[in-house]
């Protein structure tokens, strides 16, 4: 196991420089940032030494490895729109959009999981039938229609949420949280159902798929014949298998709660690190997009990580044969 | 045969008829079927596949398969009818009063559980024991099917046992609540034949220091011979006959029986050639009027095109032929060389 641990540590770090250089890659070919920086009238002379001044002249490896090296420090570098050291700018924004993408997942696992588990155990009843029909609708309908369609009843037509921002917020540290107020609470509702509703019919028509399979299994079935309750049938004995592919899905879909944020953000005008992408990209504020793009890629490599180890606490055949191969056999 | 009233019968079915609607019309599996099962003895059901063998089973146990389902006759276990029970009741008897054994014990765990996890469930569902208690007791039915180790054992997970000792984990499970009857359905078909005759042996042991009664479904004649007291051969839904296994394996007298006994090989007698029975048993759709066995049978006469024989006594058995019947077949009719 603590190989295994240490192999997946391996491969993340990986990934996280497959990251960094496409990230770096922005600076060399997402035009000449010095011109993005200074004014119309600014000398060759300035130019050049701002060039130099930035390590713009330094050879390729040698700047990646800079570049590098300054972000595991947390150093971004200053960003070209506003001039403020990038860490500190997305620090601001991350708490909004882990709260959002918090509260999206939550809604979808809490809503999703049980309905799924439902359809699954009463594939026939007509309620069943009915969610089937709804979550299809869930599933094909973009994200910023759904999201515009709330606005449209719940903030335009009943008056009762509000369409935009974050509301008051709390901050703690340097963290900004909505929990904390009235307000803050009600701004999180609309656009955490927005960004959950895809994820909640996702898992719950994945959960339903995999209830009807392992309903049809010998053990189930010998579960039965030792005349267990249904509620340990359903819940301890069906349900406990259909966690592997879950808890698969759900942290990729975490990570795409977070990096596919960008829609809601833009539709609720939520002041995220989404937002703050969507701003820079329109100033090529490279920095900033760099950044963003090293953030997402450390939040998928952390939370695959914790889905690896998951399955050992999950599923008991992984502990003793060590590598999660089997998983993809399950 | 007929059980001293003092002594009544543990498991009782008459006229046991399942059914499965299609969209075809309404399949029989299982089409009249009766037999007694007394306390502690074991009754071995033969027949090949889609004999209706397994339903008769499940249909006790109460967990046939949707659509199937029970249309008519009744079951008692002890003097209860356990046919109608809804289904919470059903459950209660289930593990408790019935055990049950399934084909493959590869399947039949939950892979994600400790066998002892699956053990103190069951027999805290249906004995009022603490969880030390039941711990206890999962150890000493751990040690009673023979699991060497048993103090790590009980906490080792299904995939970390061979076929044969999940087989015994399955055995332990089955006699968790102490019930009175197990059904055992093709207990040791999945396993390697070296391990076959090491469960058998063990269920049969395990089963008379107990009392339990066994309903031991298979298709093998030689785990029947070995292990039963008597013995019901079932053909196409119907038992063609049922008596002492003795008697049925030495002197069968139903034409489908005697086709059967000839089929096993013995060791120490050498044949020219193993009897077979020709053609494939009909399938339920295609029952032929009169007995299902006619178009195979090579004593058939003109009575077995056109009535159907029910149970009646043949010598020390009870078989379903007209050839036992003081009507007597009729005109015999000389069977088709080639099989329709």
């Amino acid at each position: 196991m603590i190989a295994f641990i240490l192999r997946r540590l391996l491969q993340s770090i990986a990934v996280l420089l497959a990251v960094g250089v496409v990230a770096f890659s922005l600076f060399r070919y997402v035009g000449d940032p010095i011109n993005a920086m200074v004014g119309q009238d600014t000398t060759m002379e300035e130019r050049a030494e701002l060039r130099s001044k930035l390590g713009l002249n330094d050879p390729a490896p040698i700047q990646f490895l800079n570049f590098i090296g300054n972000a595991m420090q947390g150093k971004f570098g200053l960003s070209y729109r506003t001039s403020e050291p990038v860490g500190r700018l997305i620090l601001e924004r991350v708490p909004a959009t882990l709260e959002l993408s918090l509260c999206a997942a939550v809604f979808a696992l809490f809503v999703g999981v049980p309905m799924g588990v439902y359809t699954g155990l009463y594939p026939k009843h007509w309620s069943s039938r009915l969610f089937q029909a709804v979550s299809l609708i869930g599933i094909s309908l973009p994200t910023f229609l759904i999201g515009i369609l709330l606005i449209l009843v719940f903030a335009v037509w009943l008056r009762l949420l509000p369409s935009f921002g974050r509301g008051e917020t709390v901050q703690i540290g340097w963290w900004t949280t909505n929990f904390l107020t009235w307000s803050g609470l009600k701004a999180l509702i609309l656009p955490s159902i927005t960004l959950g509703l895809f994820q909640l019919t996702l898992l719950m028509r994945l959960v339903r798929s995999e209830m009807l399979e392992v309903m049809r299994a010998d053990y189930i079935k010998f579960a039965r014949a030792r005349g267990l309750t249904n509620r340990a049938i359903n819940f301890g004995h069906a349900l406990k298998n259909t966690l592997v592919p879950v808890i698969t899905v759900t942290g990729l879909q975490l990570g795409a709660l977070i990096a596919f944020a960008i829609v809601t953000e833009t539709v609720f005008a939520w002041p995220g690190v989404g937002q703050l992408f969507i701003q820079s990209v329109q100033f090529s504020d490279i920095p900033v997009m760099a950044a963003y793009l090293l953030l997402i890629g450390l939040l998928f490599v952390l939370i695959n990580l914790t889905v690896d180890l998951l399955y050992f606490v999950v599923d008991p055949r992984l502990r003793s044969q060590g590598g999660a191969a089997r998983v993809a056999g399950h | 045969m007929a059980t001293p009233p003092n002594n009544p019968p543990l498991l009782e079915v008459k006229n046991l008829r399942v059914e499965f609607p299609t969209r075809r019309g309404t399949l029989l599996a299982v089409d009249d079927v009766s037999f007694d099962i007394a306390p502690g003895e074991v009754l071995g059901v033969v027949g090949e596949s889609g004999a209706g063998k397994s339903l008769t089973g499940n249909a006790i146990i109460g967990l046939l398969e949707p659509p199937g389902r029970i249309a008519g006759g009744e079951i008692r276990l002890e003097g209860r009818r356990i046919d109608n029970l809804p289904y919470e009741e059903m459950r209660k008897v289930r593990g408790a009063r019935i055990g049950a054994i399934f084909q493959d014990p590869l399947t039949s765990l939950n892979p994600l559980y400790s066998v002892g996890h699956q053990l103190v469930e069951t027999i805290q569902t249906h004995l009022p024991l603490s969880a030390a208690e039941a711990r206890t007791r999962a150890l000493d039915l751990l040690k009673e099917v023979g699991i060497p180790g048993a103090e790590t054992r009980i906490d080792h997970y299904p995939h970390q046992f061979s076929g044969g000792m999940r087989q015994r984990v399955v055995i332990a499970l089955a006699l968790c609540a102490g019930p009175r009857l197990i059904v055992a359905d093709e207990p040791t078909t999945a396993l390697d034949v070296s391990i076959q005759a090491q469960i058998i042996a063990l269920l049969k042991r395990l089963c008379r220091e107990h009392g339990t009664a066994v309903m031991l479904v298979t298709h093998d004649m030689g785990v029947i011979a070995e292990t039963a007291d008597r013995v019901a051969v079932m053909y196409a839904g119907r038992i063609a006959e049922i008596g002492p296994v003795r008697d049925v394996v030495k002197h069968a007298k139903h034409p489908y029986t005697k086709g059967l006994m000839g089929s096993i090989p013995s060791l120490g007698v050498r044949t020219e050639r193993l009897t077979q029975i020709d053609g494939a048993m009909p399938r339920l759709t295609e029952i032929p009027q009169g007995c299902a066995f006619n178009p195979r049978c090579t004593a058939r006469g003109s009575r077995c095109l056109v009535e159907r024989p029910d149970l009646m006594a043949a010598g020390t058995t009870r078989a379903a032929c007209w050839l036992h019947d003081r009507g007597g077949i009729g005109a015999p009719v000389v069977k088709e060389t080639a099989d329709a």
